[in-house]
This record gives C-alpha cells, sequence and structure tokens, in this order.
C-alpha cells in the first residue's frame, strides 16, 4: 500500500541523511522524498512517499520517530489530505507544434513560462496522476527534458502537523 | 571563565563526574590532551588500540550505572572506533565518545587524517554531533550525556575538529536540556497496565520472558519482586541475565539457540507471555512464524516503541520505563486481593518441572580431558558467584552464559547484539577500573583473545587483576561447530594454527601465565589465580577440541525442534 508520511525535523546538516539512510538501511522504499524549511526556519517539513504493508508502515513510522532530531511524524495518507506536485516540462514548440503545446497546457490548466523561438517550459501543478496524464498526453518525441518535485502533502481541515 | 574548546570539553566531563577517559591521542586531539594533562578529576586510560577504548568504555558503562567515556583522534581513530560504538549500540549501552575531527577550514578537503566520522558512524550511534563552534560545545556534550542515558541509551558520538578546541569563548556548563524533539515516555498507560495484570491473573499458562532492558533500567530489584508475588516461571536472556536469580527455583534458565529445554518449552506453550526490556530476537524466538503457530497473549513492556510488535505480534504493548511500570504492576496487585489460580498454576509448574527433568545442561564429564562447561562450573564455584564475567564471542560465550550463575544484574557483561570478538579483554579493564574490590573474568577463546591481545599491556601499566580463562580447543569453536553440524564436516579455515604460548605471552607483557592441561588441575589453578589478588592471570585451559554447545535450535527452525546433545544427531 502507498502511504504519505509528513514529518517535522529540526533543520540541521545530516538530518535528511539521518532519514534517508534510515530507509536504506531497514530496507524501506521511498517513492519520493521532499524537503524544505517550514515558517519557522529552525525547522523543516519533509514528505516521503513510501509503499509497504501495514507493519512495515508502522515500523517506518516508529523509526522515524525514534530519530532525535525529529519533531513529529504523521501519516497523512490514513485520512482526508491533498496532494500536489509541481513538474516543469521542456518541449520542443515550433510550427505547428507551438500552438497545440498551447492548447494542451490551457487543457491541463499548466503555464507556460519560458518561451523561445524553438521551445516552451511549461509548469505543471497537482496530484501525480495528472502529471504522468499530461506527460501520456503529449508526443514523446517534443519532450526535451521533465523534472518533478516529488509529492508534497497536506491533511484536510484540522489535522494539522505543528509542534 | 574564558576557557579554550578543550578545555570545555574537559570541563564538560567533570560536570558530570566521569571518573575515566578510555582513550588514545592523535594530532586532531592534541589540545584536548594538553587540557586533560593539567587536571587531575579526570583519569585517563591509555588503550594500546580505539577499538579497545570504546570496548572498555562499555564494560565500564554495562558494569556500572555510569555512562562510559572514549577519546579517540580524527580518521583511523575514529574508525578503529566504529566496532567498539556499533557493538554498544546493539545492547543499548550508554557512552559519550569524543572524537577529534580535521580543522573546520580541512573539512572536505581530503585532509590528512581526514573521515567523515559523523557520517560513518550515523547507522550505529543513537545520535551524533559535529561541533562547528566552540560556543556549542558545553550544550553538545550537556546533550550528548543526556542522551546517552535517557530512554532506550545508547552511544552518542561528538565529532569536534581541531581548530573548535583550540578557540576560546566563555564557559558555562547548561544546568538542563529540553530538546523538543526527544522526549521518552517514562510512565507506561495506566490503562494498558490494568489490562496486563488482569491478563496476568487469569493465565493458565504464565510465563516472563526478559531482556537486557531490565539490567540497563536498574529494576532487577522490581522485576523479582513481582515475580514472586506471582510465581510464575521466568526466563533471562543472554543480555538479561541477572535481571532475576539464577539459582531460584522459579528461573527456568536462559531462552533461545543455546537456551534450556525448559525456557524453550514453556515460552513457547505459554498461554500469556509477559516480555519485559526484550526484543523477539531471532536467537531468542527462532522462526517467528512457528513461534506465532501456538496462539498465546503477549505483554510487551519496553521504553522503545519500535521494539514493539516489530518480530512478533503483541497483544499488549505499554511503552515506559521498565522500573515505573514494573512498580505500577506491584502497586496495582497489591491494591487486588486477587491472586492465580493455584491448582491452574501447580499444574502448569508440573509440566515445566517434567520438562525440566530433561536436564538439558547435562554433560559427560572427563577424567582424561578438561571439558568447558567444567570449567565454568569450577570458576562458579571458587568465585561464589561473585564475580563480574566478561566474555568474548563464540562457544565459551555460550558455557559462561549456561553454566556460571547469575544471581545479580551487571556481573555478566557480554556482546550479545553485535556478537564482536575482541570485547572480553577491555570489557573486563572497564569492570576492573569500575569494581577495583571486585573478582573479575574474563571467559575467552585463544581465536577471541588474539583480537585484542595487546591490551595485556594496558593492564600491566593500570595494574588490573584480571583473571582471564581461556577455553582453547584450537578451533573458532561455534564455527566448527556449525562446519560439523550444517556443513558436512568440512571444517575451512576454522583450526586455529600456530597458536602462541599464551603462559608464556602473558609473561612476556609481565603477568602470570599458567597452562592447564588436566581436569585434576582446573580447580587448583583457579584458586591459585583468584589468590593472587594484585596479579593478572593468564589461565590457558586446553580443552576438549570436539565439544559442542548444547541444546540447540538450528537457525531458521522453531523453539521446541531442538538438538539436545549429541545422541540426538
Amino acid at each position: 500500500m502507498r502511504h504519505v508520511i509528513s514529518l517535522l525535523i529540526e533543520n540541521e546538516s545530516g538530518a535528511l541523511s539521518r532519514v534517508s539512510g534510515l530507509f536504506s538501511a531497514r530496507g524501506y522504499n521511498i517513492e519520493s522524498l521532499t524537503v524544505a524549511p517550514t515558517e519557522d526556519a529552525s525547522m523543516s517539513r519533509m514528505t516521503i512517499v513510501t509503499t509497504g504493508s501495514d507493519d512495515i508502515i508502522e515500523q517506518i513510522t516508529k523509526q522515524l520517530n525514534k530519530l532525535v532530531e525529529v519533531v513529529k511524524v504523521v501519516d497523512i495518507s490514513e485520512a482526508a489530505h491533498i496532494e500536489r506536485e509541481l513538474m516543469l516540462t521542456k518541449v520542443r514548440a515550433t510550427g505547428k507544434d507551438r500552438e497545440e503545446m498551447k492548447r494542451m497546457a490551457e487543457i491541463f490548466r499548466a503555464r507556460i513560462i519560458d518561451v523561445t523561438d524553438t521551445s516552451y517550459v511549461i509548469e505543471l501543478t497537482g496530484n501525480q496522476s495528472k502529471l504522468d496524464a499530461f506527460i501520456s498526453a503529449i508526443d514523446p518525441a517534443l519532450i526535451l527534458e521533465t523534472v518533478r518535485s516529488g509529492v508534497c502533502g497536506v491533511g484536510r481541515g484540522d489535522r494539522i502537523l505543528k509542534v | 571563565m574564558v576557557l579554550t574548546g578543550a578545555e570545555i570539553v574537559i570541563r564538560c566531563l567533570q560536570e558530570e563526574k566521569v571518573d575515566y577517559v578510555f582513550g588514545y591521542p592523535g594530532g586532531a586531539v592534541l589540545y584536548i590532551y594538553d587540557a586533560l594533562f593539567n587536571q587531575d578529576k579526570v583519569r585517563h586510560v591509555l588503550v594500546r588500540h580505539e577499538q579497545a577504548a570504546v570496548h572498555a568504555a562499555d564494560g565500564y558503562a554495562r558494569s556500572t550505572e555510569n555512562v562510559g567515556v572514549a577519546l579517540v583522534t580524527s580518521g583511523p581513530g575514529a574508525t578503529n572506533a566504529v566496532t567498539g560504538i556499533a557493538t554498544a549500540y546493539c545492547d543499548s549501552i550508554p557512552m559519550v565518545i569524543i572524537s577529534g575531527q580535521v580543522p573546520t577550514a580541512a573539512i572536505g578537503q581530503d585532509a590528512f587524517q581526514e573521515v567523515d566520522t559523523v557520517g560513518i558512524t550515523r547507522p550505529c550511534v543513537k545520535h551524533n554531533f559535529l561541533v562547528k563552534d566552540v560556543r556549542d560545545i558545553a550544550a553538545t556534550m550537556k546533550k550528548a550525556f543526556y542522551l546517552a542515558k535517557t530512554g532506550r541509551p545508547g552511544p552518542v558520538l561528538v565529532d569536534i575538529p581541531k581548530d573548535v578546541s583550540m578557540h576560546k569563548c566563555e564557559f558555562e556548563y547548561p544546568k538542563e536540556v529540553s530538546m523538543r524533539s526527544y522526549n521518552p515516555v517514562i510512565k507506561g498507560h495506566q490503562g494498558q497496565i490494568r489490562k496486563a495484570v488482569q491478563l496476568l491473573l487469569e493465565a493458565k499458562r504464565p510465563m516472563i520472558y526478559t531482556g537486557g532492558g531490565v539490567v540497563l533500567a536498574n529494576a532487577a530489584e522490581q522485576l523479582t519482586k513481582l515475580t514472586r508475588m506471582l510465581g510464575f516461571p521466568i526466563t533471562n536472556t543472554l543480555m538479561g541475565l541477572g535481571g532475576y536469580p539464577a539459582s531460584d527455583r522459579q528461573y527456568l534458565g536462559m531462552p533461545g539457540m543455546h537456551g534450556t529445554y525448559e525456557a524453550n518449552m514453556a515460552m513457547h506453550y505459554s498461554d500469556v507471555l509477559l516480555a519485559v526490556g526484550a526484543r523477539f530476537d531471532d536467537r531468542v524466538i527462532g522462526n517467528p512464524d512457528h513461534f506465532a503457530e501456538e496462539p498465546r497473549k503477549i505483554i510487551h513492556v519496553d521504553i522503545d516503541p519500535s521494539s514493539i510488535s516489530k518480530r512478533v505480534k503483541v497483544d499488549v504493548p505499554i511503552v515506559g520505563d521498565l522500573k515505573e511500570v514494573l512498580e505500577e504492576m506491584i502497586r496495582q496487585l497489591e491494591a487486588n486481593a486477587a491472586r492465580p489460580n493455584p491448582e491452574t498454576l501447580g499444574s502448569w509448574w508440573k509440566q515445566v518441572d517434567e520438562w525440566r527433568s530433561r536436564e538439558c545442561m547435562k554433560y559427560k564429564n572427563s577424567d582424561e580431558i578438561i571439558k568447558p562447561q567444567f570449567v565454568i562450573q569450577k570458576l562458579w564455584e571458587v568465585t561464589g558467584g561473585e564475580a563480574i564475567v566478561t566474555s568474548d564471542v563464540g562457544q565459551h560465550q555460550m558455557w559462561a552464559s549456561q553454566y556460571y550463575r547469575f544471581d545479580k544484574p551487571r556481573r555478566w557483561l557480554n556482546s550479545g547484539g553485535l556478537g564482536t570478538m575482541g570485547v572480553g579483554l577491555p570489557y573486563a579493564m572497564g569492570a576492573q577500573l569500575a569494581n577495583p574490590d571486585k573478582q573479575i573474568a574474563c571467559v575467552t577463546g585463544e581465536a577471541s583473545i588474539q583480537m585484542n591481545i595487546q591490551e595485556l599491556s594496558t593492564c600491566k601499566q593500570f595494574r588490573l587483576p584480571i583473571k582471564i580463562c581461556n577455553l582453547n580447543n584450537r578451533y573458532l569453536g561455534m564455527v566448527r561447530q556449525w562446519q560439523q553440524l550444517f556443513h558436512g564436516e568440512r571444517y575451512s579455515e576454522s583450526y586455529m594454527d600456530s597458536l602462541p604460548d599464551f603462559a608464556k605471552l602473558a609473561e612476556a607483557y609481565g603477568h602470570v601465565g599458567l597452562r592447564v592441561e588436566r581436569p585434576s588441575d582446573v580447580e587448583g589453578a583457579l584458586r591459585e589465580a583468584f589468590a593472587r589478588k594484585n596479579d593478572l592471570v593468564f589461565l590457558d585451559f586446553q580443552i576438549d577440541q570436539t565439544e559442542n554447545v548444547y541444546p540447540m535450535v538450528q537457525g531458521g527452525k522453531g523453539l521446541t525442534e531442538m538438538i539436545l546433545s549429541a545422541e540426538d544427531l
């Protein structure tokens, strides 16, 4: 089962490697991992997408909690939550493809944020499946490069992860 | 008061009432050694290899309730310390390791004796720090000691670059530590404890199974009281020996791979199992699927939530300090008139005693050749069961754990989790320094002892009258045993050829060496050794080369599938 684990961790050097080292040492999967400081710069928030049986997910959250610098851990996929991922795609945009790409961006509510004579950079935000759908909707021969941020997640409504 | 970083480090050790530091100097820690030189509160023990420094500090911690402290230099000093750190980590031993680092400006430049110590040790410490500013040393040292000894204890490493130890700042030792990210649970959940007590009172085939946590939490007294109140059978794991008096009738011996028949059968066929400070290790319960075949309710008390339901599903988890939880259980029992039904408990004991009557620890003694079990039994007699026994890893470790009866905690020091050969002698050093008036016996083998034999020199320098009992079978005994049983008697590289004359070697280091070849000489040699109160005596027992450790549960097998003796093969 796929799970989205959110955690708050002290913003110290080496904190990321403590988390990634834990996953590799214990053989847990990481599908994606994102991390950045929160509004309180002394703390970072991490979103980890992982897969595993209920027993493994229980161990993952316990082991994460055991790390001295981890402040809080929540499996946000246990209840209603929102996931978003950012993707930047650079595509070839010449001739009739120029119009076609613009149209596709509009359909997916993406934005073109860089334009040259031959290319566009398209910014698209959404859940993973929306991003996947966009990639399969456009001609693969036109894709020059793609970069995805990995998943960011937050619980809906009153479910708040804060110290 | 303005002090250098190095002076601050030493002042912090003084504040923490550290009396011994085990270490080895080098370039990156020169300022710290200079600061050590100028005071006499913290005594330094110069080892002959950094691995032994960490093991000795570890042995010191195991034999007391204090944090062990080691000091090593950067690069090879730190990498040599890693085995010691990992050994302490696997057994949750409270320790602080201070390592020197190249100057901050040189970090990342592939400097001489530079290694990423924080990176290398990260998976085998409870936590570690790189101190980049002299103003952070005091707070970091305070945190290190706090982390090492609270919650589930463990080693904490503090890496200090050379320039940081040279810089100066105002020194003030923090009185308290507060970390928003670290708040171990101390008090157990009341409701869960009530549930547990209820289950225990209603049990038909109860069993208590306890581990190293009881020793670490100094909860042996509470455990003993609770066990006697309930009248249940109890087993202590290899790490938990001494948690309950081994001479007591309710004690069934050690469980697991080389545990007793009665302990393993009672673990397996119990209907309520109370696990305290133990972790259902693979060497204890064997195959977890086989273990799960018998239905039973499990109550698991542990300070570390991640130990609960890791290998075995638990019905009543209780997170908390063992001493607190056991005291609460005792309180609830005292407030409750109900007691376990004596008839049901009686018939369970009848079954347990029937298992016990198999006498699985019996062995055939000999007049011709020394049996290792006999040496340990004699060691127990000669020391009146009062010695602190350290061991290395292998057959001798199992025999020592099986045949020396530990009635008190912190009397048995061994590497249970990591299984590190070479710990025995440094553990004995740490234990002897911490307990100058106690008898210290190091039970070892001719292979293990050679992994840190250089420490005989340290023992001479610090006049440590350790008694080394070398069970010399000219084989890597446990490897040979497995090769005999599971690898078609192909003894690949398990014979120790070209062994030194250990008695002469001990003499060369300035100690007393005795070679013992006949069973009739064993007791006399032990008595002579322990009568020499001020000498380290190296007893080199030439033992039966073919003796195996029984009972045995083969790896991957279930607890009840035991080989009881060579006749079962």
